[in-house]
């Protein structure tokens, strides 16, 4: 600990600089004031608000709906591709591709698959949102996937289909069982990703069905309200859970 | 050759390897290239048509669309972009780099501890977290206050809607996509090589200028790539933060596909964009290799 000297000063600015915002948000959250800056005691008035407001409400609904049907559709494109590419492949060109969805400007992949819809007469609605979402969660599954496949023995698999397993029962019976904590660590990312995708949903999804960042995007374009405060406080919660949770899942797949 | 290929001499064995490959990576890639590789070729190829008159494509091939980003205004704002952009990776630079290099001294529990730390926030909403600055930075927000109520300044400063609160923003939202490839790289290091330059007489500042600072150059291009691309095509935060003063690359290529329906245009901006990231990507592996190749001897 002493070692770090004088390390300490940028060390604390930083974690400062992050937590901050934060900090302060959440504090704001609970002000009694009508006004998103001055103080005017402590009050959970907000997060009443926030219940009963029918578009967050909706918005968030709509997020669930993208966000689970994005994570099953990813985990198992994703688990597929990971355990084709490590098991199956040697293309390094396959490889990168399969990554490159982590790596295109969000706004390029969202104009693209704008344009793309909209030529082939495609309405917009969650369902594109989904589509699009799936794109980049599956290259996250792959790449977590990945990582814990390459620590795994192929030879298990080898001897389950010298014992006389067929390919498919080996896949789930070996296979799938020794990489559920990469897998499950996987769609917790891209569970947690696509709640808060923003850039792409808004140029592939359609205008009757914001999701809740969509409209969240139009509540502070519109002005700043405490109620904002709280809905930020509330989903920080629900980001640093899974966060951790996933944090708690990828360390047993180290350990294991 | 796959692991298949190895196995002597049965057809069957290799056919099923070739059927395996398909059942698993054929519906992955497929995926891809639908949902993917045709968007973004669909948005180079849009370049070199016409715009139609009421928004929309004519199929006719010009190169004006291209001509016409070279007109000074559209200039102006990538040459803004860049700088923002550029400000914002340096002042990630400077920030991240002893950031990280402090975490990777500290006791291992602890390290993972603030690599969490460092994570945490950037999973929240991208717009809380620009949001969270409009709070901090409002005429009557707490930095205001707290410096007024000090008494260090008489009226509240023009902290929002700035070029400094857009670079604050990009800063913010980026940040630990700098530290992670840097702590990365540093930790990797060989404490060993550090103490054998201070034994043969190295300075401190010399040890890290010959040793340290050239074996985490790669943490440090990668970290920079990391910032200096989604920082370049936000269109979000110079919107929240800059109050629409302050336009960026993003906000054009947001605006000619979505407001002035100019998709040729649009798709033309998205490739200067691309280009930047090909750009970096390209002398990041030069870079890489450089090191990998001279650097040992």
């Amino acid at each position: 600990m002493t070692r770090i000297g004088w390390l300490r000063l940028p060390l604390t600015l930083t974690y400062v600089f992050l937590y901050v915002p934060v900090v302060v948000l959440v504090i704001m959250s609970f002000n009694a004031s009508k006004s998103p800056f001055s103080w005017g005691g402590v009050s959970t008035h907000w997060y009443a608000v926030l219940a009963g407001d029918q578009n967050v409400l909706k918005g968030l609904g709509n997020t669930l709906v993208v966000a689970a049907g994005a994570t099953v559709l990813s985990v198992a494109l994703g688990t597929l591709i990971a355990v084709g590419l490590q098991r199956h492949s040697n293309s390094s060109f396959l490889d990168s591709f399969a990554l490159a969805p982590a790596i295109v400007p969000d706004i390029v992949l969202g104009i693209g698959l704008l344009v793309f819809l909209s030529l082939i007469s495609v309405t917009l609605g969650l369902h594109s949102v989904l589509l699009a979402h799936v794109v980049f969660g599956m290259a996250f599954v792959a790449a977590v996937v990945r990582a814990r496949l390459s620590q795994t023995d192929p030879s298990l698999e080898e001897a389950s289909r010298d014992l006389g397993a067929g390919q498919v029962a080996t896949f789930f019976r070996i296979t799938v069982p020794s990489i559920m904590p990469a897998i499950i660590a996987g769609a917790l990312l891209v569970f947690t990703l696509s709640l808060d995708e923003f850039v792409i949903a808004f140029f592939t999804d359609g205008p009757s069905t914001p999701t809740l960042p969509i409209v969240i995007y139009s509540m502070v374009r519109f002005g700043v309200t405490p109620e904002i405060n709280a809905l930020a406080s509330l989903l920080m919660l629900v980001s640093f859970t899974a966060v951790l949770a996933a944090q708690r899942l990828t360390r047993l797949t180290d350990s294991v | 050759m796959t692991s298949a290929d190895l196995v002597p001499g049965r057809g069957a064995s290799r056919r099923r390897a070739r059927v395996e490959r398909v059942v698993f990576l054929g519906p992955g890639i497929g995926y891809l290239i639908a949902f993917m590789a045709i968007p973004v070729l669909l948005i180079l190829s849009l370049t070199i048509f016409k715009r139609g008159r009421f928004g929309g494509v004519v199929y006719q091939p010009t190169i004006e669309n291209f001509i016409r980003a070279f007109d000074p205004i559209y200039l102006s704002v990538l040459g803004n972009s860049l700088v923002i952009a550029s400000i914002t990776t340096v002042l990630a630079l400077a920030l991240g780099y002893p950031t990280a290099y402090g975490i990777a001294k500290l006791a291992p529990k602890w390290r993972t501890i603030a690599l969490i730390a460092v994570v945490l926030p950037f999973w929240t909403n991208f717009l809380i977290r620009t949001y969270a600055w409009i709070v901090l930075l409002n005429s009557e927000g707490p930095i205001n206050k707290s410096l007024v109520g000090a008494g260090l300044i008489h009226q509240p400063l023009e902290l929002l809607y700035t070029r400094g609160a857009v670079v604050a923003g990009l800063l913010y939202a980026y940040i630990p996509l700098m530290i992670l490839p840097l702590y990365a790289s540093i930790e990797r290091l060989d404490p060993q090589l550090r103490e054998a330059a201070a034994n043969l007489g190295a300075s401190p500042w010399r040890t890290f200028r010959d040793v340290t600072l050239p074996l985490t150059l790669p943490g440090a291009i990668i970290g920079s790539i990391f910032v200096f691309v989604p920082s370049m095509g936000n269109f979000i935060i110079p919107e929240l933060l800059g109050g629409g003063k302050t336009v960026m690359v993003g906000n054009l290529i947001r605006d000619q596909f979505l407001k002035a329906r100019d998709w040729p245009f649009g798709a033309v901006l998205a490739l200067a964009l691309i280009m930047f990231l090909v750009a970096l990507f390209a002398l990041q592996s030069w870079v890489t290799r450089r090191l990998n190749g001279g650097g040992r001897t």
